[in-house]
């Protein structure tokens, strides 16, 4: 028989507020343990929590980028847990109002395949601190620098059908919500985490299976790993006659197996109950209006209206509209410098192999459009060539974008050059210094024609014009060809 | 004397800060082996404030009523560098690095804060004894209660240990106390005074509130302590001008509701309503229109009360955990053990059953049984409430259904403990102002306390009622003759049959030298 996967996500996304969700204490990841801390985040007796208002932009604008209604009247409620890295002993979240409901998003496969995920719900919760275990696994040690960062806790229908789908939800959510600027959504460092819901049935069947919930699972990679596995192993269990257990399953990467942690019945009854320290919130229609004003075009979106635009390459419009930063660094350079191709040129092999030989965040990338434009405008000048100024150009990337463009050419000795004679007198040269190919080229080999003035370009620094180059190159061996007749 | 007396002496340079806050420290060594008010006293640090605030008074920055006025506070309200104790093994040393913002608030007005006040462990009781420190006595008679939570705000203020004291009140635990001891509590409309400091019990009924001798004195310290705080999101602005300027004790014209079901027999003893209604004739006879209204839902009130606040309890007690601070189990065997030995060992019989009880009131099948219906009850009884109030500018109740009991008389009768609650939940459980006053006595010299309730943010009103008739009667000073006559037979015989009071030095110490006039008439 057929089986299809049904799979639903439960995606925490941390929100980049530069406060926590109920208290005034830096989100920064990272410090010294304990030292982001106040006594309303590790829940010291008497303490209060009072809601970030900056949150709630951040978490409306995440909602409304979901297609999703936003509550005018959203409240906080508690959820009821014991555990070392939660000092209240309760977690504030959203159960009865959560802030967003009923979404919806478009994702695209590879194959093209457009398909709308529902999302059920969006809400508010802050995320719990971190216990690291001593080497002996005898202390455990307790960092309260995340306590009360917020997050938001995404819940989607089950509509997905297998990993590939999951990961394309994934990658947009991620776009968007780093198109948003409210998460660098970094699944390594917990930033993004998503716990996976999945059920096994026979194809063409409507009805659900039992699912499962998996926890853990820290990459794109591994949710597809994760994935695979957990729908073989219910396949296996149902064509065993068995029947799937409703549990919380555990994902470990290292053995590539997922362990079962609480079935249904040890299920933690959270007791969830209405926040009483905090009061119910207004949205105003003003807010929301607001909000919607500071939704940005989205990357799908822009990479589409670049190709429509600008006659941009699709692949080369995906590249540049995969960062926020990088897609507004691309367009605004273009608006002051008017070259489009020249600009994608410097774009596509400049600036993005060096974000892949650096691995430098695109998002910190802190190169100007006014500095861009001013390069890219002495390249259309003519003033530097596009062989000298990769030099150039790698140096700005490398100094921030601070470089003095013409005094770096200056000192460089990088500047176009129209001097026909010192091109004659370096092909010379260069025909001199490479008997060998010359005999070649004598020979009828001429595909090393090409050799020469590669050659001749690399003495000039790549200063001189490759056309200028051709021609003189092509005059002087062609004379000196004829002479040997 | 009261608290603005106390101020006034001190700011017209008769009293010295140092010499008010000594004598009440002594008060309060010499007086605790009797009463147990205390869980803390900070001598060392009142008096190192007392010379500070004598300082800013001298040099003229300091001008509120309250400065110098030595004070005390409830153990469940945090003090810097204070231990804050819940009356709890839980939190037996644990000392926070905060203030409550009342706390700061009153100490901005210049009060020397004494010491750390007994009560029921987590606020948790109506007669404190649930302490871990052991039970309160009532001043005026030690083998009573003091009642509770806040008994050791009454009893200290009883005792003339100190003018006025901050407590809270969840359920009646600042007003049933100050029924029993003879002084005048108050708690003011729900989000009045900031919460921020305060260890939660029920954060929903909540309030801080003060325990003074006189209502003039429970709107001085409102004023200090209230206001909208950025730490608690329930506090705003609720009084455009200050409490106490509007104490002008004119009660014409003034509806007053005398809650008919509170004096039923069935509900409550036959002196204590006597009592009550003698003091809506006293203020019949000063112009207020007295009727009778009906509440009929005082029961259902008392029963979602309870349950709400045992839901919250739950939630709010559960950070005692043994992990971060407070006290924590030995010999544990993994982290469950430490949370249930921790819990088990740490919290009190008390305590321990309204956890468990709010936690059944929260689990899976049993939320929408009890706790959504104590929801919609409370909803029901704010409604009706609101509509009383169309009709009456206040309510008149008894404080309590009777009397302080004797101690250890609960513990055979749990039930009749909670019921000691049952006229004074429904403020609570709508967040309304409510204050009571001493308004007679029982057969036993016991003193009866009435309740004063109004609309939200009607404190000024609910106040001024009870200062109308304490500005008539001289029942809040009953507790401080009382006290006097207690220190020793001797003055006792010396009473004046005309009327002054017996020497104010022995019960107040050396400050001053005023005495005040009683009517004899008025005494039982």
């Amino acid at each position: 028989m057929k089986y299809e996967t049904v799979i639903g996500l439960e995606v925490h996304v941390e929100l980049a507020s530069k406060s926590k969700l109920f208290c005034s204490c830096t989100t920064e990841f990272g410090g010294e343990p304990n030292s982001h801390c106040c006594p309303v985040c590790t829940g010291m007796p008497g303490t209060l929590p009072v809601f970030n208002r900056k949150v709630l932009e951040f978490a409306v604008k995440a909602g409304l980028a979901l297609g999703c209604d936003i509550t005018r009247v959203f409240r906080f409620d508690r959820k009821n847990y014991f555990y070392p890295d939660l000092p209240k002993a309760y977690q504030i979240s959203q159960l009865y109002a959560p802030v967003a409901v009923n979404g919806h998003t478009e994702i695209k496969t590879a194959d093209g395949t457009v398909k709308t995920i529902r999302i059920h719900e969006m809400h508010m919760e802050e995320d719990a601190g971190k216990i690291i275990h001593s080497p002996d696994g005898k202390t455990a040690f307790l960092d309260y620098n995340r306590c009360g960062v917020p997050l938001v806790e995404i819940v989607t229908e089950p509509d997905f059908r297998n990993a590939e789908e999951v990961n394309a939800f994934l990658y947009r959510l991620r776009s968007v919500f780093k198109y948003l600027g409210i998460s660098d959504c970094k699944m390594e460092e917990g930033s993004m985490r998503a716990d996976v819901n999945l059920s096994v049935r026979p194809e063409g069947s409507e009805e659900f299976g039992t699912r499962t919930e998996m926890k853990n699972i820290n990459s794109f990679r591994a949710i597809e790993r994760a994935i695979a596995y957990e729908s073989a192993r219910q396949i296996k269990v149902v064509e065993n006659g068995g029947t799937i257990i409703q549990e919380t399953r555990r994902w470990d990467n290292a053995s590539g197996r997922s362990y079962a942690m609480r079935s249904k019945e040890e299920a933690k009854d959270y007791r969830y109950f209405p926040e009483p320290d905090l009061p119910a919130f207004h949205i105003s229609d003003d807010e929301i209006k607001r909000c919607k004003d500071l939704i940005p075009e989205f990357a799908e979106e822009r990479a589409e209206r670049l190709v429509r635009e600008m006659s941009l390459p699709e692949e080369d419009a995906a590249l540049i509209t995969a960062s926020r930063n990088l897609a507004d660094l691309f367009e605004d350079t273009v608006k002051i410098c008017g070259a489009p191709a020249e600009v994608r040129f410097w774009f596509t092999g400049g600036l993005l192999s060096f974000i892949n030989e650096t691995g430098r965040d695109p998002e910190d990338i802190a190169l100007s459009p006014e500095k861009f434009a001013e390069f890219a405008g002495l390249v259309v000048s003519g003033e530097l060539k596009r062989e000298a100024g990769k030099k150039v150009f790698r140096a700005l990337l490398e100094s921030d974008g601070e470089l003095d463009l013409r005094k770096f050419i200056k000192e460089n000795g990088l500047e176009t050059l129209d001097d026909g004679e010192l091109i004659a007198e370096t092909v010379r040269k260069v025909i001199a210094e490479n008997p060998k190919p010359y005999e070649q080229y004598r020979n009828g080999e001429t595909k090393v024609f090409g050799f020469f003035v590669g050659r001749v370009m690399k003495e000039l620094k790549g200063r001189a014009d490759p056309a200028a180059v051709n021609s003189t190159v092509r005059n002087i061996l062609g004379n000196s060809l004829e002479k040997h007749l | 004397m009261t608290a603005l007396e106390t101020g006034r002496l001190i700011r017209s340079g008769k009293l010295s800060v140092t010499e008010a806050v000594s004598t009440a420290l002594e008060a309060a060594e010499r007086e605790n082996g009797r009463i147990n008010a205390f869980i803390t006293i900070c001598r060392e640090k009142a008096l190192m404030r007392a010379a500070d605030v004598q300082k800013r008074i001298d040099d003229g920055t300091l001008t509120s009523p309250l400065a110098g006025v030595p004070v005390a506070v409830k153990d469940n309200i945090c003090t810097d560098g204070i231990r804050t104790t819940c009356a709890s093994k839980m939190l037996e040393n644990f000392v926070p690095f905060y203030s409550a913002s009342a706390v700061e608030k009153l100490e901005r007005a210049g009060a020397v804060i004494i010491g750390k006040l007994n009560m029921d462990e987590f606020a948790m009781g109506s007669l404190s004894e649930t302490s871990y420190f052991g039970p309160v006595h009532n001043p005026l008679d030690a083998e009573r209660s003091a009642g509770g939570s806040s008994g050791g705000c009454a009893a200290a203020v009883a005792a003339g240990i100190i003018p006025a004291a901050l407590g809270s009140d969840t359920g009646g635990s600042v007003r049933q106390p100050s029924a029993y001891c003879g002084v005048t509590g108050f708690k003011p409309t729900y989000g009045a005074v900031s919460r921020y400091g305060l260890i939660a019990y029920a954060s929903s009924f909540d309030q801080i509130g003060p325990v003074c001798r006189t209502a003039a004195d429970c709107a001085a310290v409102t004023d200090a302590v209230c206001g909208a705080d950025e730490s608690d999101s329930t506090s705003r602005n609720m009084f455009s001008s200050s409490l106490l300027s509007g104490l002008t004790g004119d009660v014409k014209g003034l509806r007053i509701g005398v809650l008919k079901e509170s004096l039923d027999a069935g509900m409550t003893e036959a002196g204590t309503a006597q009592k009550v209604l003698e003091a809506a004739k006293e203020l019949e006879k000063a112009g207020a229109q007295v009727k009778e209204v009906s509440f009929p839902y005082l029961k259902q009130a008392f029963s979602a009360y309870y349950t709400i606040a045992m839901a919250e309890a739950s939630s709010n007690l559960a950070r005692f955990d043994g992990i971060k601070y407070g006290f924590r189990a030995e010999n544990f065997e993994d982290l469950n053990d430490l949370y249930c030995r921790s819990r088990s060992e740490g919290f009190g019989t008390e305590v321990k059953k309204r956890i468990l009880l709010g936690t059944t009131i929260l689990s899976g099948g049993y939320y929408d049984e009890y706790y959504l219906k104590a929801m919609k009850i409370r909803e029901a009884v704010r409604r009706e409430l609101d509509r009383i109030f169309t009709g009456t500018d206040l309510l008149l109740t008894p404080t309590a259904p009777g009397t302080a009991p004797l101690i250890g008389s609960g513990a055979s009768d749990p039930v009749s403990v909670y019921c000691s609650d049952v006229f004074t939940i429904f403020a609570n459980l709508a967040g309304l102002p409510s204050v009571s006053f001493p308004c007679g006595t029982d057969e036993n010299g016991m003193p009866v306390g009435a309740q004063f309730t109004g609309r939200a943010a009607d404190d000024g009103l609910v106040l001024n009622a009870a200062h109308a008739f304490q500005i008539r009667t001289d029942w809040h000073m009953l507790g401080s003759s009382l006290s006097a006559y207690r220190d020793s037979v001797t003055v006792q015989s010396h009473v004046p049959a005309g009327g002054k009071l017996p020497d104010e030095k022995r019960t107040l110490g050396k400050w001053g030298e005023e005495s005040y006039e009683i009517r004899n008439s008025d005494r039982p």
